[in-house]
Formats: structure tokens, C-alpha cells, sequence
């Protein structure tokens, strides 16, 4: 319209680019603006719940991994190699820092963001979409999760636990499993109504995180209990981080990525469908 | 895509409806809004304003009728109508986590505006919105009436051809008042549309070319204060007051005065042409109210008169 502003682009060209390409309806290929706002709000998040996900899965590998592993000794590995329970059990904590570090941020930051903050509905005024919002908030929770599960390697190598070379696919490992977690946290996050539902989700943690084959291999189980623990996530977490960590592939863990992959879609599909319905009905 | 004729109407909505389960909230209405046009949205509370003013930002869908704005459809072009509007909602939703300056660059980068634009922009805003001295508070650390302005600041960020501004200056002291009102002339005069929703009827008679009066997600009435003013009212209105125990009585004796009389517990109100000739009228039929009172009939009067005095909930 005018011409003033020639060489910048307005917001008008900048949304008209996106016209009839697919779900330009809901998405509007900008998603890192929304990561961009959660670094700008970084700075006043409180330190020290940030870092209170980080500690638990090191208390537990201390705990447990040397303390415990004292009594246990060498346990074996999948494909049968001698390994120190610590080793045993620090793949199973990695995914489990990943997770934290996603859930964390798509459960109960999600939730004030959406219902206190009423952030959502702000970046929905603009010419972002639903999608746009979803992706870009999953991104967040996943970035936490990532830098939870470096933070865990890190200690890992001081440690003296980390011998296979195969241990760095362990890191896109662990951003698969954050973002699986996120994406299924913000999906479910986005249908809870109060505070009191919320506690669910960790009344649901706590067990998977005990029982998932974390601290012993799931054969000790009746086959019944092992094929219920199959069904959750941290399970299929768990097993790939160990296969990557200890260099013991397999094609199974196709199964568990696809599993993530699914958790992913899924995630994605329900939080842009709720956040549509919440905010833009 | 649009033919020039159609441009000049830059939101049209036909039977526009919107439903919550089985409660009408906008019932068809039909407006039409022309570029570089100060409208106005006029109601009671609850008769669906908002609501219409979330549909138009598209950031409600419609459960019936027709809307477009600049010809497109919300319900296909959601975000590309949106990066066209600067929205001031009813309630503040500012970023709490954000400091003030922070909330005008984000909120720029959400469409995707660059950062150099939007540099000089935020220094632009926080001076429109006598900001710049807060610009590094937090913004849940804002006085009710500063959050108010940065709200309405924020909606400028993009450069908005339409301006939807529902209750702008609710909680703004006078002056913060004026000043807006002087802002949004300028932004008339450069051609932005403004949709406007307000409670207080001088604003609305101040800003608005053209206005519709809604009351139960209908419309009542349409047109520019003036023409409202002439239909729904007369020139002038007189007031007099003989002690609430008498004006029933008094009312009585009045009749044929004026164009029409309405009595309230405390005063009689007649609607004339001629205010200072009907008191004169009334003297001479030997009545002497206790106060009197000719004044110019406002918008205010059109309102009461189209959806009653009374609260219905
Ligand atoms: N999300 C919602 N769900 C159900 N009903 C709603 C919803 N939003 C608004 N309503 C109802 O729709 C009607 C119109 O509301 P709206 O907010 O549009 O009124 P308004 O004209 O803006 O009033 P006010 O002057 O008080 O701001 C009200 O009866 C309200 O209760
Ligand atoms: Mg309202």
C-alpha cells in the first residue's frame, strides 16, 4: 500500500507468502519466533527448579549406580558383556533426563501459559497459527530435555561411563525421546481443565520412572507385567538409550523410534486441534 | 483477487452468528465497514460486542452467516487477515514474563517482522505510549492504566490497516484518554480503519463516523451520532426535578410538552426541540421545579432510550 516502507518487509508480505500452500489455515512457517520468546523469558525463569530436574537422575546415578552397585557387582548387558550396575543403569537415567526435562516444560509451563498467562491467545491475535504455536512451544520443552540429557553425558564421561563410540547416537537419541515427551505432554497438558488433573500426570511419572527396566532388566517380570511396561514410553526411552550407550544394535530399535515418531504426530495433531478449539473457536 | 469496489469495504458481514452451544451471542447482524472508517460498536454488556470483535480478528469462528475481511474469508485466511489488524483486546494480555520493551519486539516477531524494523518501531511505540521510562519494568509491574497503553501500542506493531480496539481507554485517566483520542485521529487520518467498542458515549460520539447499537447480539440501530441523535432523540433534552416524591404526580400536568417525556425516580426528562421554551410552558402552567436543566441531547440518550434503563442479565 504504501511505499514508505519499501525495503522492509510488511507484515501483510510476509503472511501472503504462506497463501495456498498446505495448512496455511493453521501454520505460518514460523514457529522459531515462538522459541525466540521463550530465550527473551529465560533470563527471569526460576534457576532453581531449572536445575532441580537436572540433579535427580545424578542423585539417582550416585545413589543407586554406586552406592547400590556396590552390593550387585557386574551385572550383564543385553548381549551378554560384563558391565558395573552404575553403567547398567545410567542409560535408563539419560532417558529419563530427557523426559524430565521435556515434561517439566510442556506440563505444568504450558499450563500457566495457557490458562494464567494467557499467552497462547496473545501469539494467537498475530499472523501465527495453531501449528505455529505447537511446534514452536514442543521446541522449547525439547530443548530442556536435550540440555538436561547433555548435562547427564557430561557427568557420565567424568565418570567413567561412557566406553563406546556409539554412545554420541545417544544424543539424537535423547532429542527424539524430549521430543516425543513434549509433544505428548503439551498434547495432554492442553486438555486439562485445573491444577488437581495436572497432578495426575505425575502420579503417572513416578511408576514409569520405577518400573520401566530403569534399575533391572524388565525378565525378572511375568510376561503380562513386561508387556504392559512395553506399552509406555520411558520403556522404549530406556532401550535405546541403553542399546546406543553400551553399542549393542539391534534392529529393534526401529520399533522404539517409530514408537517416538508416533508420540511426535500424535502430540503435534492433538495440542494444534486444542489449542484451535481453546483459543480460536 | 479484489475488484476496487469491493476494497473499499474492508469488513462486510452478513447474518453473522455466533453460537455458544445453544446461546445466541450475535444473533445476523449485517454492517459493513469502509476504509479509513472510525466504526463503532455501542451495547450494553452482553449484547455481543466482543464477541463480534473476536470473530472480525478471526480469532473466533462464526457459527453462522457470512463475514469477510478485505474480501477473504477468516475461516481460510486466518493469519493472513490477522497480519492486517492491530487487536486491543476487552482484557490485557500482555507477556508477564517479558519486560515492556520485550513485549513490543515479540509480539512484532510474531509476524514476523525483522529485527531492525522492529528496533526503531519499539522506540516509536514506547514513546506513543509514554512508556520509555518503564521500558525496562517488567510488565505485570505496570499501573492498570500503563498496561492499558502498551496494549494498545503493541497493536500498532505491525503497522495495522484495521485497528480493533474493544474498551481502549477503560481505565485510562483523562488525559492518557485525550491523548489516545488525539493518536487515534492521526491513525485515521493515515488511512487505518478503526473498529471501535466503548462504554462511554462522548468517546463514542468523539471518534466514530458511523456506529451500531446492539443489545441482545442484534443491532438496534445504525448510523452516524448525528443521525442517531435526530432519529432516536430530540435537539434537546430538558430536565427537571420536583422532589421524587412529586414527579409522578407532577407528569400528570405536564403533557403536550416537548416531543416526549420519560420519568425517572429523580427527575423528569423531556425530549424537545425547544428546551428553554417548554420550561418557560411549564412556569406558566404554574409549576416550579425545584431544578432545571436544558441541555443538547447526546448519543447517551439514544442508547438508554434503544436498550432500556434497566439492567437485564
Ligand atoms: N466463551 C464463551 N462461552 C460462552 N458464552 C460466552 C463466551 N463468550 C461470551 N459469551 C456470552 O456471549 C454474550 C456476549 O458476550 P460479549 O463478551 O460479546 O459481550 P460484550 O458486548 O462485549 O459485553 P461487555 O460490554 O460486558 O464487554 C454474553 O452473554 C456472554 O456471556
Ligand atoms: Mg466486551
Amino acid at each position: 500500500m504504501s511505499l514508505i516502507n519499501a525495503s522492509v518487509d510488511s507484515a501483510i508480505a510476509i503472511a501472503e507468502r504462506r497463501r495456498n500452500k498446505l495448512g496455511s489455515s493453521v501454520y505460518s512457517g514460523r514457529s522459531s519466533v515462538v522459541l525466540e520468546r521463550g530465550f527473551m523469558a529465560l533470563k527471569t525463569s526460576n534457576w532453581i527448579i531449572v536445575a532441580s530436574g537436572f540433579v535427580e537422575p545424578v542423585l539417582y546415578l550416585l545413589a543407586f549406580g554406586f552406592g547400590i552397585g556396590q552390593l550387585v557387582g557386574a551385572v550383564s548387558g543385553s548381549n551378554g558383556q560384563q558391565i558395573s550396575y552404575a553403567a547398567f543403569i545410567a542409560p535408563a537415567l539419560l532417558a529419563t533426563s530427557a523426559m524430565n526435562g521435556a515434561i517439566y516444560d510442556s506440563t505444568w509451563n504450558v499450563f500457566f501459559k495457557m490458562h494464567f498467562a494467557k499467552l497462547y491467545q496473545t501469539m494467537l491475535s498475530t499472523s501465527l497459527g495453531p501449528l505455529d504455536v505447537a511446534i514452536g512451544e514442543i521446541s522449547w520443552a525439547l530443548l530442556r530435555g536435550l540440555v538436561y540429557s547433555l548435562g547427564f553425558m557430561t557427568v557420565m564421561a567424568a565418570l567413567g561411563l561412557i566406553t563406546s563410540w556409539w554412545a554420541i547416537l545417544a544424543i539424537p537419541g535423547a532429542v527424539l525421546i524430549a521430543f516425543g515427551f513434549a509433544s505428548v505432554g503439551m498434547g495432554i497438558t492442553s486438555y486439562l481443565k485445573n491444577l488437581h488433573q495436572m497432578n495426575w500426570i505425575n502420579f503417572f511419572m513416578l511408576p514409569m520412572f520405577l518400573f520401566s527396566g530403569t534399575f533391572y532388566p524388565l525378565s525378572i517380570y511375568p510376561d503380562w507385567l513386561q508387556a504392559f511396561i512395553q506399552a509406555w514410553p520411558l520403556w522404549h526411552a530406556i532401550q535405546l538409550e541403553r542399546a546406543f550407550m553400551l553399542g549393542n544394535l539391534s534392529p529393534e530399535i526401529f520399533g522404539h523410534i517409530l514408537y517416538f515418531v508416533a508420540m511426535i504426530v500424535l502430540g503435534l495433531v492433538f495440542t494444534t486441534k486444542r489449542l484451535t478449539a481453546l483459543f480460536m473457536r | 483477487m479484489n475488484s476496487s469496489m469491493s476494497m473499499q469495504n474492508m469488513i462486510e458481514a452478513k447474518g453473522l452468528t455466533k453460537k455458544y452451544a445453544d446461546f445466541v451471542a450475535v444473533d445476523g447482524i449485517d454492517f459493513v465497514v469502509k476504509r479509513g472508517e472510525a466504526f463503532g460498536l455501542l451495547g450494553p454488556n452482553g449484547a455481543g460486542k466482543s464477541t463480534t470483535m473476536k470473530m472480525i480478528a478471526s480469532v473466533s469462528k462464526r457459527t453462522g452467516g457470512e463475514l469477510t475481511i478485505l474480501g477473504k474469508d477468516p475461516n481460510k485466511y486466518g493469519p493472513e487477515i490477522r497480519a492486517h489488524l492491530g487487536v486491543v483486546p476487552q482484557q490485557d494480555n500482555l507477556d508477564r514474563e517479558l519486560k515492556v520493551h520485550e513485549n513490543l519486539f515479540s509480539y512484532g516477531r510474531f509476524f514476523g517482522l525483522s529485527r531492525k524494523f522492529l528496533k526503531g518501531k519499539v522506540e516509536e511505540l514506547l514513546e506513543f505510549a509514554q512508556l520509555t521510562e518503564k521500558r525496562n519494568s517488567k510488565a505485570e509491574e505496570l499501573s492498570g492504566g500503563m498496561k492499558r497503553r502498551l496494549t494498545i501500542a503493541r497493536g500498532l506493531v505491525n503497522e495495522p490497516e484495521i485497528l480493533m480496539l474493544d474498551e481502549p481507554t477503560t481505565g485510562l485517566d483523562p488525559q492518557a484518554r485525550h491523548i489516545l483520542w488525539d493518536r487515534l485521529f492521526r491513525l485515521k487520518e493515515q488511512g487505518v480503519t478503526l473498529v471501535i467498542t466503548t462504554h462511554y458515549m462522548d468517546e463514542a460520539e468523539q471518534l466514530c463516523d458511523r456506529l451500531i447499537v446492539m443489545d441482545k447480539g442484534k443491532i438496534m440501530a445504525e448510523g452516524s451520532p448525528a443521525n442517531l441523535i435526530r432519529e432516536y432523540s430530540s435537539k434537546e433534552v430538558l430536565e427537571v426535578r420536583f422532589g421524587s416524591s412529586r414527579n409522578a404526580e407532577v407528569a400528570e400536568q405536564l403533557k403536550g410538552i416537548g416531543d416526549r417525556i420519560e420519568i425517572l425516580p429523580d427527575r423528569i426528562l423531556i425530549y424537545s426541540e425547544n428546551g428553554e421554551a417548554d420550561l418557560r410552558t411549564i412556569l406558566t402552567r404554574g409549576l416550579d421545579p425545584v431544578t432545571s436543566l436544558v441541555r443538547r441531547s447526546s448519543l447517551e440518550d439514544v442508547f438508554l432510550r434503544l436498550t432500556g434503563r434497566t439492567l437485564v442479565e
